[in-house]
């Protein structure tokens, strides 16, 4: 099962590669969000790569998110705007531009129409800067999108932000177009 | 996946590329005997001398026969060729199939023994004694610490595999400890060097774990809503400081070496990350955009008062405070490079130790006196050591396709 969920993740990466600005999706791996608590002193050891412990994942599981099978495909569906996922920032910047405001609202309203479903907003750096402060920036950038969201009728609960700084670069270019591409804020809901 | 310590294929090795103005001459004798095992003590011990940049070799040969005791030793013939210091050593094997190993360090010019020690150890331990030796001579010459038998760890990609490796501080002996097909970076090692702290993306999310370096075990210490990163160990290695979101924004906490105890430390509308203890364990530097760009700060934890450390540059972030208490290695950008820079808390100066591009990730070696950081090569990512004081430059070169995030361990003990 794990194997299968990093092979899915890879070719995710590697079609997010191929085409800019189309559906980079993750598959969201929901037992990541059963285990234990956090912070508890779960141990373990050996040879797995299973996720240990771990409140996160998806946040409300388990289930990851009831939202109907209808309103599920629309996330799927190409000629939804739903299928869009990526919000693009412009270097140092955390404001969710203009041109982007219509993809983050139909998700808010997505998540407002299905209140048992929940998604993840994971943010993205350029290769500019340290990792650490990366990893914080990414954060803010997840974080703006996501306060769009509450504004626009998102829950709170339905909403976990992450950071994946620089370590996940969709290209690797060391160009403008790269850096463009990479500071990004993607939007990923539960069970993909 | 945790590795129980199995051998990396990536050594590192280690270059000179710049060297200080004034380096000590020794020579270094080869030690009696040491030819009998495949691993002699001698080579490694001028190996580790001469790759801090401090000293200069000088060479021995035509002295017959070769002095092996400090009183067989005739200072003058060595004072000739120009040596300050001269080593002489043994090695006898014990009916155990132990080895004793014997050495001294003697002082040419003022014509005294500095040092003198014996080991008795195992054919395994000759390459630890050697760098114990080189440890002794390092201290008496320069006045500080060796740090030739710490360790130090960092972060390998070769296509999409990371993995964390915990190597001698000369790159030998590298071990993969944890491997990843997902990214790893942060690694902090704890006080007493059992165990290193370090963030893992494998739940698809910053988490921090602490994993034992012997044992291979590993704990979550954080996984917060949110992204959990940026762990840094108390001088006690009883809590760590850490970054989580969990209550919006990445805000600075303390939490206890076993995750639990969770306590929030800072309050600020933007970002405040990277903490890293002074080494009282009373205040901590860390980065945050309050002001506006990027800047350095530091919390006193008894009265939670904070104060802005640098002023210059419109970007200064990765504060690592130096073990000597006098000051802090952080990353500036200026005209968009990256270069590692030190500041003395005294003076305020700031002094900029690399030209980057893309330097960053600095860790300060126990005696303060070298700078371990991770720099770009072409599209490569390799590491670098600096000396705190500019001079000594080194470049670390591994096989593998990317190397990143050092740190350097603490002394043993």
């Amino acid at each position: 099962m794990r194997k299968w969920i990093i092979a899915a993740f890879m070719i995710a990466a590697v079609a997010g590669c191929a085409s800019t600005g189309s559906e980079d999706v993750a598959p969201v791996d929901d037992k990541a969000a059963a285990a234990t608590a956090p912070g508890t002193g779960a141990t373990t050891s050996g040879t797995t790569t299973a996720p240990i412990g771990g409140a996160s994942g998806v946040p409300g599981t388990p289930g990851g998110g009831a939202a109907s099978a209808t309103a599920a495909a629309a996330l799927k569906d190409p000629r939804n705007i739903l299928s869009k996922r990526s919000i693009y920032f412009d270097f140092d910047q955390f404001t969710v531009k203009d041109e982007y405001k219509a993809i983050v609202e139909a998700h808010a309203k997505y998540l407002q129409a299905n209140r048992g479903a929940r998604a993840i907003i994971q943010g993205n750096t350029d290769e500019r800067g340290t990792r650490e402060y990366n990893i914080a920036l990414g954060q803010k950038r997840a974080d703006a999108v996501k306060n769009l969201m509450l504004l626009l009728g998102a829950t709170e609960i339905q909403i976990e932000t992450v950071s994946f700084g620089k370590e996940k670069p969709r290209r690797e270019g060391r160009d403008e177009s790269s850096w463009a591409e990479n500071r990004r804020a993607d939007i990923v809901h539960a069970g993909e | 996946m945790v590795l129980a310590a199995a051998p990396a294929r990536a050594q590192l090795t280690i270059e000179i590329v710049g060297g200080a103005g004034t380096t000590v001459p020794i020579a270094i004798v080869p030690f009696e005997n040491e030819s009998t095992w495949a691993l002699g003590i001698s080579g490694i011990v001028a190996a580790d001398l001469q790759r801090s940049g401090l000293f200069r070799q000088v060479s021995e040969a035509g002295i017959v026969p070769r002095p092996s005791r400090a009183e067989d030793v005739k200072l003058g013939d060595f004072r000739a060729r120009g040596a300050d210091a001269v080593v002489v050593g043994s090695m006898r094997p014990l009916p155990d199939g132990r080895v004793e190993v014997r050495f001294a360090l003697l002082d040419a010019v003022k014509q005294t023994q500095l040092a003198a020690m014996t080991y008795v150890v195992t054919p395994p331990q000759f390459r630890a004694t050697a760098h114990k030796i080189a440890d002794v001579i390092y201290e008496k010459l320069t006045g500080d610490a060796g740090v030739f038998s710490t360790r130090i760890a960092y972060i390998t990609r070769q296509g999409g595999r990371f993995e964390l490796i915990v190597a001698d501080a000369d790159g030998s002996n590298p071990q993969a400890i944890v491997g990843s097909n997902e990214p790893l970076l942060s690694p902090a090692w704890s006080p007493d060097g059992s165990r290193i702290a370090y963030v893992s993306l494998e739940n698809r999310k910053p988490v921090i774990y602490v994993q034992s370096t012997a044992t291979g075990q590993r704990q979550v210490l954080a996984n917060f809503r949110g992204s959990n990163s940026a762990p840094a160990w108390s001088p006690d290695g009883r809590r760590l400081a850490v970054t989580l979101t969990k209550d919006g924004g990445s805000q600075i906490f303390l939490i206890n070496a076993d995750g639990t105890g969770v306590q929030r430390l800072l309050s600020s509308g933007g970002i405040d990350t990277e903490a890293s203890f002074t080494p009282d364990g009373k205040a901590l530097l860390f980065s945050s955009d309050r002001g506006g760009s990027p800047q350095i700060y530091r919390l006193t934890i008894a009265t939670g008062a904070v104060e802005r450390m640098t002023f210059e540059g419109g970007h200064n972030v990765s504060p690592r405070a130096t073990p000597d208490g006098k000051g802090f290695v952080f990353v500036r950008r200026d005209g968009g490079r990256f270069m590692i820079a030190i500041q003395d808390y005294a003076t305020r100066q700031v002094q900029l130790l690399t030209p980057g591009p893309l330097d960053e990730s600095p860790s300060i070696a126990p005696n303060s006196k070298l700078i371990i950081y991770a720099a770009q090569q072409g599209q490569r990512g390799i590491l670098a050591g600096v000396s705190s004081d500019g001079r000594v430059k080194q470049r670390l070169v591994s096989p593998a396709a990317d190397v990143r995030e050092p740190a350097w361990g603490p002394l043993p003990r």
